[in-house]
């Protein structure tokens, strides 16, 4: 349930750097998805529980659980607000982003 | 040692497949491919083949089902015609812009509507721009040998791009003939396994079938075709080299037949080109300079070789099985590209026939010969046998 180690992208600067197929490397972050979100959910550490319901609704998979602490990946996170939604302890706040 | 038996052109296909061993076959049958289908299921079950047999319930899916398995690094196959090409057509580019080396036959026949069932080859060349290399033979040895020959050009590390050979509906796909079988000792000397880094694996994990944005999409496609030309020397090389192991050779993308010192020459593709010989050698007994070129791959076209062979003929005849629909024969197109690029200035014909399983007599070839020498009518795009002449 940890996130992914990710491989530094580098742009192609020759036709060799083109893959030959589209087949890769796993793991190589080549773009963010972020920017649609205009409020991002904050997760209270004091008020969370550690149950997990937020990891398992999260419709991006970007909220992490490992030993009961939660993390999001904001770099992914879409600004739904279902996990904040879910949250029984009202542990995540949304934010409007600026 | 080789074997000789008596063969129709799809049984003669489904014995060249069975020697380059495909580790998964997914098929659907349809008219008149099923043949291949039925033999090589049957191969099997007598476990004279040993691979995984997929049924699948269309051919979207027998293509998908081929695209998944060459995706973990196996050797496939996979079968159709017609309609089911067309059905097809969705994953056609998924499989060639994925560099999957799969090879696919297709029994050329006419696609609806009206519906029809006999040959023709609108249905392959509909699809030339989907990225596939396309064969088209001449007969059922031509047909075994190009099965086995495709895995060469298809998984050649400078190519990797799926291989379509392409059979005359009826014509060639149920017609007999004596066929010489080479050995599986003969078929793996001459074709090696399957090896690729373009696939899944746990040890390795690979991001496959990505996605790719304008910054960087088209120079993909680049890519691709460059690979695709590259076939045009493989195909030479997969010749020489199934010549060594086989002893049989067919040349490159063309095969020229009297054209040194031709001066009026036709172009064919497929089963048509038997006859066409026929008609060349009987002009020529009665003093008329004709010769002929056969196409071997219509993609990647061979465009400059057609032009040098053709060396000083006073006119040139595309005959196909193919129309575009308010243009004209897309072989013609092509071909009358290469001489413009080649600066080569000749009349050009284009004799379309055989539609809808039409057929194509020896004195109708005789007649385009005739129309290339004294070039009276002035429409250079002619129809050949039409049942109905008069207003
Ligand atoms: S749902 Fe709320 S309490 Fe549960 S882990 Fe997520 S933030 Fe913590
Ligand atoms: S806002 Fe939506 S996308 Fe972002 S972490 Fe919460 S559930 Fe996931």
């Amino acid at each position: 349930m940890k996130q992914v180690k990710l491989i530094e992208y580098e742009e192609p600067k020759t036709w060799a750097d083109i893959p030959w197929a589209t087949c890769s490397e796993a793991g190589i972050l080549i773009t963010k998805n972020a920017g649609w979100r205009n409020e991002r959910p904050v997760i209270d550490p004091k008020k969370c529980i550690g149950c997990g319901q937020c990891y398992l609704y999260c419709p991006d998979g970007v909220i992490s659980f490992a030993e009961g602490e939660v993390s999001i990946d904001y770099d992914f996170c879409k600004g739904c607000g279902i996990c904040s939604g879910i949250c029984r302890r009202g542990a995540i706040r949304m934010e409007e982003e600026r | 040692m080789s074997d000789k038996r008596f063969l129709s052109g799809d049984e003669a296909f489904a014995e060249g497949i069975r020697l380059a061993r495909p580790q998964v076959i997914s098929a659907y049958p349809i008219t008149p491919q099923t043949i291949v289908v039925e033999e090589l299921a049957s191969m099997v079950e007598r476990q004279s083949l040993k691979s995984e047999f997929i049924h699948v319930e269309s051919e979207h899916s027998a293509l998908s089902c081929a695209i998944g398995a060459s995706s973990v690094g196996a050797r496939t196959f996979t079968a159709t015609s017609s309609q089911g090409l067309l059905y097809m057509a969705e994953c056609l580019p998924y499989a060639a812009g994925g560099r999957f080396p799969i090879v696919m036959m297709n029994a050329n026949r006419s696609t609806a509507l009206p519906w029809n069932i006999y040959g023709d080859q609108r249905d392959s060349i509909s699809q030339l721009d989907s990225g596939w290399i396309q064969i088209y033979v001449e007969d059922a040895q031509e047909a075994l040998d190009m099965a086995l020959q495709s895995y060469y050009i298809a998984e050649h590390k400078g190519v990797s791009v799926p291989v379509m050979v392409n059979l005359d509906g009826f014509i060639l796909t149920h017609t007999y003939e004596a066929v010489e079988i080479p050995s599986i000792e003969e078929a793996d000397a001459f074709l090696p396994p399957y090896v690729t880094d373009n696939k899944m694996d746990l040890e390795q994990p690979k991001n496959m079938a990505f996605t790719v944005g304008p910054n960087l999409n088209m120079e993909f496609h680049i890519k691709h075709h460059e690979a695709m030309l590259t076939a045009l020397d493989v195909l030479n090389e997969s010749d020489q080299r199934y010549g060594k192991v086989v002893g049989r050779r067919y040349g490159g993308a063309i095969g020229t037949y009297h054209t040194e010192d031709a001066e009026y020459v036709l172009i064919t593709l497929g089963s048509i080109t038997g006859m066409a010989r026929n008609v060349v050698d009987d002009l020529r007994a009665s003093g008329v300079k004709a010769g002929l070129i056969k196409l071997r791959m219509v993609r990647p076209f061979p465009g400059d070789q057609i032009v040098k062979a053709l060396g000083l003929a006073k006119a040139v005849g595309t005959l196909e099985k193919d129309i575009s629909f308010g243009a004209e024969g897309t072989i013609y197109t092509n071909v009358n590209s290469a001489f413009l690029k080649n600066k080569r200035v000749i009349p050009s014909y284009n004799f379309i026939g055989g539609l809808g399983g039409r057929d194509i007599t020896k004195e109708q070839l005789t007649e385009c010969f005739y129309k290339l020498r004294e070039q009276k009518e002035a429409e250079p795009i002619q129809y050949i046998g039409l049942a109905i002449k008069e207003g």
